[in-house]
């Protein structure tokens, strides 16, 4: 047992050892396909960060940290924002900020169309997923910070 | 290549850069954020030159024509806040290299201040309603995390106080935007007030502008809304605090309220006549609490109140020479605003103290932070020949020739105990005799010394800008685009085309 006794019940650990992966997916085909349906990059980002979050929960912060480290997570949030920089910088090649600059724009509902969209909201999911992601370590490390300052 | 959207290209970038790079490699952080200010200051500089010459610039951004995609707008008005906070911004990057030493994290700071940046460049630049309050929010939650970043008791509190009236203003913003939205059907602000003026005058319009005032109110500091300021402003490090009331207040209050105010809305004599009295009330206000005040920043927030109701006041008397007068007070107390906050960061990186009572005769040990303080509070308080008589002196006209008599006089009274609580300020830190446990201190390092010199040259010289010739090239384009009205919307469909 003293390998396994942080986190949450044997329950919740089966659970979650079967359910997480598929958030994990669910959200990666929520940004793929967030020039198609309803979602996108900031949707699908949260859900990135949220199937990491309930790993945090279910088996404590060890093991969540170990899969993403707090500067990783730092070093895709930052990625993600130069991505989404870069992607509206490289426009100026065609003269504009922000132009789409594929020539070919692909067929209309088709996976790979509209040009420079499905690459934005592969910035954004790594901004706001690890963002998110970066906040909720913080308070979790903020937390037990002060609990170490009481006892 | 057009230069308009580099104004948030660099700033975003090399914030983006330094929190990737800025902890591995040492040395990136000061010289990327002084370059890229540096690189800024210098294209808002060659902005006003490219307007003289091709005049207002929209800029289609992804190649989107407006009213459908968003565009950016370059005219008098936005170059020359540009020029004010960009040259501002450089010169208190140049400031942080030596003091920010004290702190660990330096590359936190370069960060956030290079987002704050790019939210502000943004505000000015963009002609497009909803990316206004995007900026806006951009630039007040990184001056949110500014303001907490000693981490001390009092820095997390002047956070929280400023966090929740900031996010107060920004959600009466929002729902003037959005309320705007549904009368007029559209985002662009030039389209905004095209349609607006083919609708007519509206009971909504008015409630709307009620919102912004509370907004942007809140965002200025003007008086009834100003509680906040007074705590963050001081919390804050020294080169944050010149940031922020040196150009935010201006940038996310003043140049938003006047841009959506007069340029969109249209000057409307309510509105006119609730920003007279404000003005007025902050201005008063403002140098009435300045007095007491024992911290040197705390004095220095409060002063900020008062001159912010100096460029209220001028707003809302709306004349030509009241709206130069209150650009040219803008430009002035960014400049003198932000020297004498960088003075009251060199006084605490010298002796670690911003109780006014425990310092005296610091002139025999940092005469150079002394010399420069005294002409910034000689500037501001509105002695002649430096900069801010000038701006002074014109608002007073301009009230005296609208028939306000006694507005001009207050004005002029308001003058006098800015006078008198800035003399305080000298008198207590820097004249009188040394004491003993001051003997020792030394004068700032030079990046420091360079910055506070180059600003109090500016409050020198600032007084040239109104002369013929130099005042048709900066304040001239400002106070045009800004009295045009509603002749914005005419302005910028014209160089669309």
């Amino acid at each position: 047992m003293t390998k396994n006794s942080k986190g949450m019940t044997l329950i919740v650990k089966t659970i979650t050892r079967l359910t997480v992966g598929l958030i994990l997916l669910y959200g990666i085909y929520i940004v793929l396909h967030g020039h198609l349906t309803p979602g996108g990059g900031f949707a699908g980002g949260v859900i990135i960060a949220l199937s990491f979050v309930h790993l945090m929960l279910a088996f404590g912060k060890e093991v969540a940290l170990k899969k993403v480290s707090r500067p990783i997570a730092s070093l895709f949030e930052s990625i993600g924002a130069l991505m989404f920089l870069s992607i509206a910088v490289i426009g100026f090649v065609g003269g504009y900020f922000f132009l789409n600059f594929f020539i070919n724009k692909g067929t209309p509902f088709k996976l790979f169309s509209a040009g420079i969209m499905p690459l934005c909201n592969i910035a954004i999911s790594f901004k706001v997923g690890a963002g998110l992601f970066a906040i909720f370590v913080a308070l979790v490390l903020l937390k037990i910070d002060s609990e170490d300052k009481e006892r | 290549m057009n230069i308009i959207p580099l104004f948030v290209v660099i700033p975003l970038g090399s914030a983006f850069l330094i929190s990737l790079l800025g902890k591995r490699i040492k040395g990136l952080p000061d010289s990327l954020a002084n370059l890229g200010t540096l690189l800024m200051a210098g294209l808002s500089i060659y902005s006003i030159f490219l307007i003289k010459e091709v005049g207002v610039q929209v800029y289609k951004v992804g190649g989107w024509t407006p009213p459908i995609g968003i565009s950016m707008v370059l005219d008098g008005l936005s170059s020359f806040m540009l020029v004010t906070v960009n040259l501002t911004a450089f010169l208190i990057t140049l400031f942080s290299i030596s003091y920010m030493k004290k702190y660990t994290a330096k590359w936190k700071f370069y960060t956030l201040f290079m987002l704050m940046l790019g939210g502000m460049n943004g505000v000015i630049i963009t002609g497009d309603m909803f990316n206004l309050f995007v900026f806006l929010e951009i630039a007040a939650i990184a001056s949110y995390a500014l303001v907490a970043f000693g981490i001390e008791h009092e820095e997390l509190e002047a956070s929280f106080k400023y966090m929740v009236m900031g996010g107060v203003a920004s959600l009466f913003i929002l729902l003037g935007i959005a309320l705007l939205y549904s009368l007029t059907s559209t985002l662009n602000m030039a389209d905004m007030g095209r349609v607006l003026t083919a609708q007519g005058p509206s009971k909504l319009v008015l409630f709307v502008s009620v919102l912004f005032l509370v907004g942007f109110g809140l965002k200025a500091a003007i008086m009834p809304f100003h509680a906040w300021l007074p705590d963050a402003h001081p919390s804050a490090p020294a080169p944050i605090s010149a940031m922020l009331s040196g150009l935010l207040i201006k940038v996310l209050g003043i140049y938003a309220l006047m841009r959506i105010f007069f340029n969109v809305l249209g000057a409307q004599p309510a509105i006119l006549d609730i920003l007279l009295v404000l003005g007025t009330i902050s201005m008063v206000a403002g140098a009435l609490l300045a007095i007491g005040q024992e911290d040197i920043k705390r004095m220095l927030a409060y002063s900020s109140i008062s001159q912010i109701g100096y460029i209220v006041l001028a707003m809302g008397i709306w004349t030509p020479l009241a709206i130069l007068g209150a650009l040219f007070h803008l430009f002035n107390h960014a400049i003198f605003k932000s020297l004498l906050f960088l003075n009251s960061g060199a006084i605490e990186y010298s002796t670690g103290t911003r109780d006014l009572r425990e310092m005296g005769g610091l002139n025999a040990r940092m005469p150079l932070t002394g010399t420069t303080s005294l002409i910034g509070s000689m500037s501001i308080s509105g002695i002649p020949p430096l900069s801010g008589f000038w701006s002074k002196l014109i608002i007073i006209f301009a009230a005296i020739q609208s028939g306000h008599f006694v507005l001009a006089l207050i004005a002029i009274l308001v003058s006098v105990i800015t006078l008198a609580y800035y003399l305080k300020l000298q008198r207590y830190a820097f004249f009188g005799n040394l004491q003993d446990k001051w003997k020792h201190i030394l004068e700032v390092p030079f990046t420091m010394k360079l910055s506070m010199v180059i600003l109090a040259l500016i409050c020198i010289m600032a007084g040239a800008l109104l002369l013929p010739g130099v005042r048709e090239i900066f304040l001239k384009p400002a106070q045009d685009a800004l009295y045009a009205g509603k002749d914005y919307a005419a302005t910028v469909f014209e160089s669309i085309r």
